[in-house]
């Protein structure tokens, strides 16, 4: 069942349409067995590294090294990887037993042999008893469990998953996202995870790259991106989006009356705005308090708080529902923060 | 109540409209002008007569090329449009739909230099009309083909095949054309049906096909020449439930949705 991982490796991949540089020299090597996911806003080139990664589109420049070697003018066909799309791609006109065994009929195995293994890559998704349905008969999450079961059946060096959650409800989202990670672990296969979704990323990848017009702004483990995030985007993007007036000096940074160590990357000294995520700003119920309670919004186990401060800026505090509850709009309250570091970029 | 007799008087209408000049050409082909009551003569003529067998063979003939060479022509060729040369879709519809807006005879003067080149490479036969029935028949396949291709979601099932190891020929044979055989089938019954019910040119051209033959046989023996017609109306009819029946399950399959 596992299959021994490959080292993937872009080197300095350009891609031009037209004006537009999708890529701008992107360089990442994924470690043999290792799931990258490639996280960013939509036009930022995630996608077209994936597809040039299989061989769906061609690069302006750079190189593609799969186990060391350069596939760049590989065809797709030919490149042995398993791939995951966004929209729905099972065969209509195929069953799901023989949408799985597709990919084995093309590589001329004997028809006992890629049934038997078709059978044995549902089983791993749990959907054998499915197997006579067309994709008409299966609901969007089976889709996608099937398209993963026959991505997988080839036995690919590389696995490739382009967005394959977006289309899906939120519930069935958090189970094939897990289901996924469960199957790539299990089968050790090298992984490229492709979405925009930043908890989508952090709860399925070994290393996380944040993408930002076609370059990579940070390349780091889930924990190691959200505690320490590079840059102001990668802040932004991984839910640092409440940017807070600060004054730093000697390595700290005074935040809403907090003095707090400030992150690399940070201003050196002098004015600046402190990234603070929600669960890291402190609400406090004061009579006294100069800011405002200006709405609640219930998010199930947690509520986010949207607090205005004296200078008429809003900025939102993530709480338990049951802590959130002591709160309605209006109310005077003090807020503070409680974070190990900040960054601070420039105001 | 009211709406289901309504729509029952339509069916019964449209029936009648439909079916009373096929009765009539039946009633007429099988009439014995001469010596009064029935006969099935004119029919029998359609494999006795020699030059209407003739022509039958070489109209069924020229269909069949004529949609092979459609098919192989502009079925990879609206794939490779939509795939990797979206810009030229205007272009090829433009081509594709010029046809249909020449008048058959200007085709037949237009063709008559490019034709004696073909008789020189490839003799005079009559199944030379293929290379104009591909052109005669191009709106109307194209319009099938192309509404089929819309229908699905070609990039992401080509990409898929790709993915799985599938060149493109067999992306195409075995994934794509799966997909759009409605399309297909529309496209190559619409064109038996454009080339069997096709006269100017051919007659122009001076070659014996079966609506050249009907007209012909028209002149001297109507029982014989109506016995054809109707055959020919039938045989289109028949295409038409075929086409019907064969796609039934196809577009059940595609289509049934399954909720969340």
């Amino acid at each position: 069942m596992t299959t021994p991982g490959v080292a993937v490796e872009l080197v300095e991949l350009t891609r031009v349409y037209g004006t537009v540089k999708a890529l701008d020299g992107l360089s990442l090597r994924i470690e043999p067995g290792e799931l990258v996911a490639l996280l960013g806003p939509s036009g930022c080139g995630k996608t077209t590294a994936l597809r040039i990664l299989a061989g769906l589109d061609e690069a302006t420049s750079g190189a593609v090294k799969v186990d060391g070697k350069d596939i760049s003018g590989v065809p797709a066909n030919k490149r042995d990887m398993g791939m995951v799309f966004q929209a729905y791609s099972l065969f209509p006109h195929l069953t799901v037993l023989d949408n799985v065994a597709f990919g084995l009929k093309m590589r001329r195995k004997a028809k006992a042999d890629r049934l038997s293994r078709a059978k044995e890559m549902l089983e791993l998704v749990g959907l054998s008893e499915h197997s006579h349905k067309y994709a008409s008969e299966l609901s969007g999450g089976q889709q996608q469990r099937v398209a993963l079961a026959r991505a997988l059946a080839i036995q690919p060096r590389v696995l490739l998953l382009d967005e394959p959650l977006s289309a899906l409800d939120a519930k069935v989202r958090t189970q094939l996202r897990d289901q996924i990670r469960r199957v790539q672990l299990e089968v050790g296969i090298t992984t490229l995870f492709v979405t925009h979704d930043q908890e989508e990323a952090l709860a399925v990848a070994d290393r996380v790259g944040v993408m930002n017009r076609g370059r990579l702004e940070q390349l780091a483990a889930p924990a190691e991106l959200y505690a320490n995030p590079a840059t102001p985007f990668v802040a932004e993007f991984v839910g640092l989006n409440n940017k807070v007036a600060a004054r730093v000096s000697g390595g700290t940074a005074d935040v809403l009356g907090t003095v707090v160590p400030t992150l690399p990357g940070s201003v050196a000294s002098g004015e600046g705005l402190a990234m603070v995520r929600p669960e890291s700003v402190t609400v406090t119920a004061d009579p006294a308090g100069s800011a405002r309670v200006s709405s609640v919004a219930f998010l199930g186990p947690t509520s986010r708080v949207y607090v205005t401060l004296p200078d008429g800026e809003v900025i939102g505090a993530q709480l338990t529902s049951v802590a959130a509850r002591a709160f309605a709009p209006g109310d005077p309250v003090t807020v503070g923060v409680d974070a190990d570091g900040v960054l601070v970029v420039p105001s | 109540m009211s709406r289901r007799l309504l729509r029952g008087a339509a069916w019964l209408g449209f029936g009648l409209f439909f079916l009373f000049p096929l009765y009539a050409m039946a009633d007429f082909s099988t009439r014995n002008l001469l010596a009064g009551g029935r006969t099935l003569r004119a029919w029998a003529n359609l494999v006795v007569d020699d030059a209407l067998y003739q022509a039958i063979v070489v109209s069924l003939a020229l269909s069949a090329l004529t949609v092979i060479a459609m098919l192989v022509l502009l079925v990879p060729t609206l794939i490779w449009v939509r795939l990797r040369a979206p810009w030229a879709k205007g272009l090829v519809e433009f081509l594709c739909l010029l046809p249909l807006t020449i008048p058959a005879l200007v085709i037949v003067v237009g063709l008559r230099n490019v034709y004696l080149w073909v008789t020189y490479f490839l003799g005079e036969s009559a199944l030379t009309l293929t290379f104009v029935y591909i052109v005669v028949v191009l709106p109307f396949a194209y319009r099938a083909l192309d509404a089929a291709l819309a229908a699905i979601d070609l990039r992401t099932l080509a990409e898929a095949a790709r993915s799985l190891g599938a060149g493109w020929t067999t992306t195409i044979l075995r994934v794509v054309v799966p997909n759009i055989w409605p399309g297909i089938l529309s496209a190559a019954f619409i064109s038996i049906a454009v080339v069997l019910g096709e006269y100017t040119i051919a007659s122009l051209s001076g070659y014996q096909t079966l609506q050249v033959e009907i007209v012909a046989i028209g002149k001297s023996d109507g029982p014989t020449s109506v016995a054809a017609s109707l055959a020919v109306l039938v045989f289109g009819f028949a295409l038409l439930l075929a086409l019907s029946l064969a796609t039934r399950g196809r577009r059940r399959r595609l289509t049934t949705g399954v909720t969340e």
